[in-house]
């Protein structure tokens, strides 16, 4: 179609119109994959009943159970069970999903993990296509060239019941990361630079574009790294148009299109990206040599700094003093060198094979620090397997590491895995926020490989100099 | 969803920007398969010391907060995760309205859904409110317009959502009444490009 540039979201959004915006009403915009998990979905299952609905499209919905499940194993190495509350939310989901025909990767499968790790991994993740999931790191998915984005409950049950949602077409933000990355600067530095930079408001009500040779440079994990973090930006999607390392990620995963469907879906898939000429909202350039490893001091993704930097000086904001406050820290001090309680490597944003194989590269022939318990969580069982067929596992457990079985864990401490009132720890999950990992608890966010490097020092450190 | 036209209250002023849902409602409190009760969860660990019992300096602990239907916070309210408990949460403390400078997206939507009324405002007039709590506001929804003593702030609202609280449209009633275009498009797209089992 000739006419005016458009941008990879425009083809994307405009391929999915049941029915284009207007001034009265916002787009009808299709869904091609409904993800779901325990904790957001009960609520919209029980609208649908009450109001005698179906589920439209089973075949386009996934579930799985992730949240609030435990990650430990019992006395007989199997996971514990989920209790109280939380098993009441396992089993609705097993219910709801067999009531309405909906699939279920539950506990126990093969394919069970954190959504956002199995979406890709089992090849549902397709470029150009749209997804959704009562999760705000959806964002996730956009690594693939996908709109993807989080949604409430009542937009849960809307999909189901629907298959569509009702949107306004979010404005563009196009964020190149010229020049490429110096060595020990990794994608989740990356994404913490870019947030530290432009605030957590900074791309709200828009869609990023990740682009730029730095970019074009990381790894399938990687690239889901940065667009999981691009709602700690504000941002409703976060997206890097698919090339070779896309394609070459996707092919022969289990969902991903087949022998004589695969040539023509990566045909298709090469028309999606922006062209040359198109038009965005908002444009940043950002010099990808001058990244340094980061790390957030506060209690916002936004609150970063490089981790050779010092906590910087609130002046008269209100929100940085109580920051500081609630992190115990003081203003012009460096953090290399605090001590630390706990470490946590796992979560949607760095619970995939690379960032184990990161951590496991400072942790082999070293342990953890006396007094310092340090958690893996892998992101599913599949990363799990793989992990374990690499002997990973036996590093961490060598190391003195505590090795667990997927899910969410410790990013959002929906279960047992939680930090102890003022308890400190390096986290390579998402959100550093007051609490977020246990109440009481305070957060510093960063790579897996700078948290393997906090675990053996018992402190903030540079991995640089731990591994030199 | 029961139509929403006007909202009148005292405020309860939460002077703080990036209030994030984690704070709205722990994650822990997310452990349910209802949207009812939630209560006990808003701002818990504010409201709440360790042991269970009030912290008394809290603006939501204060006597003159009690019986407020607006809540006047910092920008970029509810940033964070897409948990809609946070809505029912505040709902389910009476607040009809939340006024800030800057909503986050995902939060603002959910808001809609509900009948909580996100009011977005100008910083000037945002500042004045914040800086009296108690202040009596009345906000016109089909106006789209807060007005407190003698100033009078518009607002912006996206006029669909406007349209549903006013008339108490549902918004997935709507969704299905627009079935055969949703078939329509499914009928050209073709078959889904995958077999789960």
């Amino acid at each position: 179609m000739q006419g005016r540039p458009r941008t990879l979201v425009d083809k994307i959004w405009e391929a999915h119109l049941v029915s284009a915006e207007t001034a009265e009403t916002p787009a009808v915009l299709y869904v091609d994959l409904h993800l779901i998990h325990e904790v957001t979905s009960p609520q919209a299952f029980a609208e649908l009943r009450k109001r005698g609905l179906r589920v439209r499209r089973p075949e386009r919905t996934v579930a799985t159970m992730d949240h609030a499940i435990p990650t430990r194993r019992g006395a007989d190495g199997r996971r514990a069970p989920a209790e109280g509350a939380a098993a009441e939310q396992v089993t609705a989901l097993e219910h709801n999903c067999r009531d309405f025909g909906v699939p279920l990767f539950p506990v126990g499968d093969a394919r069970q993990g954190i959504v956002h790790v199995i979406g890709p991994e089992q090849g549902l993740t397709h470029p150009g296509s749209t997804i959704v999931c009562g999760d705000s790191h959806t964002s996730t998915h956009g690594a693939f060239g996908a709109l993807a984005f989080g949604i409430g409950t009542s937009e849960v049950a809307h999909v189901l019941a629907t298959q569509s949602l009702l949107q306004r077409r979010p404005k563009s933000f196009a964020v190149e990361f010229a020049g490429a990355l110096a060595p020990g600067v990794t994608a989740k530095d990356l994404i913490l630079g870019l947030i530290a930079q432009i605030g957590t408001a900074g791309a709200a009500g828009h869609a990023l574009e990740y682009r730029g040779s730095a970019i074009r440079a990381l790894t399938m994990e990687e690239r889901m790294t940065v667009c999981n973090m691009s709602i700690e930006a504000g941002a409703r999607a976060g997206l890097v148009a698919p090339d070779d390392t896309t394609y070459e990620y996707l092919a022969g995963r289990p969902f991903a299109p087949s022998f004589a469907d695969w040539d023509k879906a990566v045909a298709q898939w090469r028309t999606l990206p922006s062209d040359r000429e198109a038009a965005f909202d908002r444009e940043l350039t950002i010099d990808a040599a001058a990244l340094q490893p980061m790390i957030t001091w506060g209690t916002s993704p936004g609150m970063g700094i490089p981790i050779r930097g010092v906590v910087p000086d609130p002046g008269g904001d209100a929100s940085l003093q109580k920051a500081l406050r609630y992190m115990g820290l003081e203003p012009g001090k460096p953090l290399l060198g605090r001590k630390i309680d706990v470490v946590f490597i796992g979560s949607c944003t760095n619970s995939r094979l690379g960032d184990l194989r990161e951590a496991a590269r400072v942790l082999r022939g070293r342990h953890v620090a006396a007094g310092v318990k340090a958690l893996v969580v892998p992101g599913s069982q599949q990363v799990k397997k793989q992990a374990e067929a690499e002997g990973l596992d036996r590093v961490f457990r060598e190391a003195g590491a505590e090795w667990r079985e997927p899910g969410c864990s410790m990013c959002l401490a929906m279960n047992d895995d939680r930090l102890l009132p003022g308890q400190y720890a390096v986290s390579t999950s998402n959100r550093n926020f007051e609490g977020r990992q246990g109440p009481g608890g305070r957060t510093f966010l960063a790579s897996p490989t700078s948290a393997a490097a906090a675990a053996v020092t018992g402190a903030i450190a540079d991995a640089r100099e731990v591994l030199a | 969803m029961n139509a929403v036209t006007q909202i009148r209250s005292h405020c309860v002023v939460l002077p703080m920007d990036n209030v994030d849902t984690d704070q709205i409602i722990p994650a822990r409190f997310l452990v349910t398969t209802s949207r009812d009760g939630l209560g006990h969860g808003l701002f818990a660990d504010w409201r709440f010391d360790a042991e269970g019992r009030p912290r008394p300096e809290f603006v939501l602990n204060l006597p003159e907060s009690e019986g407020a239907k607006v809540l006047v916070a910092g920008r970029n309210f509810g940033c964070g995760s897409s948990r809609e408990h946070a809505v029912w949460a505040l709902q389910a403390c009476g607040f009809e309205a939340v006024v800030s400078t800057a909503f986050a997206d995902i939060f603002r939507a959910n808001a809609l859904k509900n009948g909580l009324l996100p009011v977005q405002l100008d910083a000037a007039t945002h500042e004045a409110l914040a800086a009296a709590p108690g202040t009596s506001v009345t906000i016109d929804v089909a106006e789209a317009v807060l007005s407190f003593g003698s100033q009078r702030a518009a607002f912006p609202i996206e006029p669909f959502a406007r349209y549903c609280l006013v008339n108490g449209q549902d918004e997935l009633d709507f969704l299905l009444s627009r079935e055969s275009e949703i078939a329509a498009f499914e009928a050209a797209a073709g078959r889904v490009p995958w077999r789960i089992r």
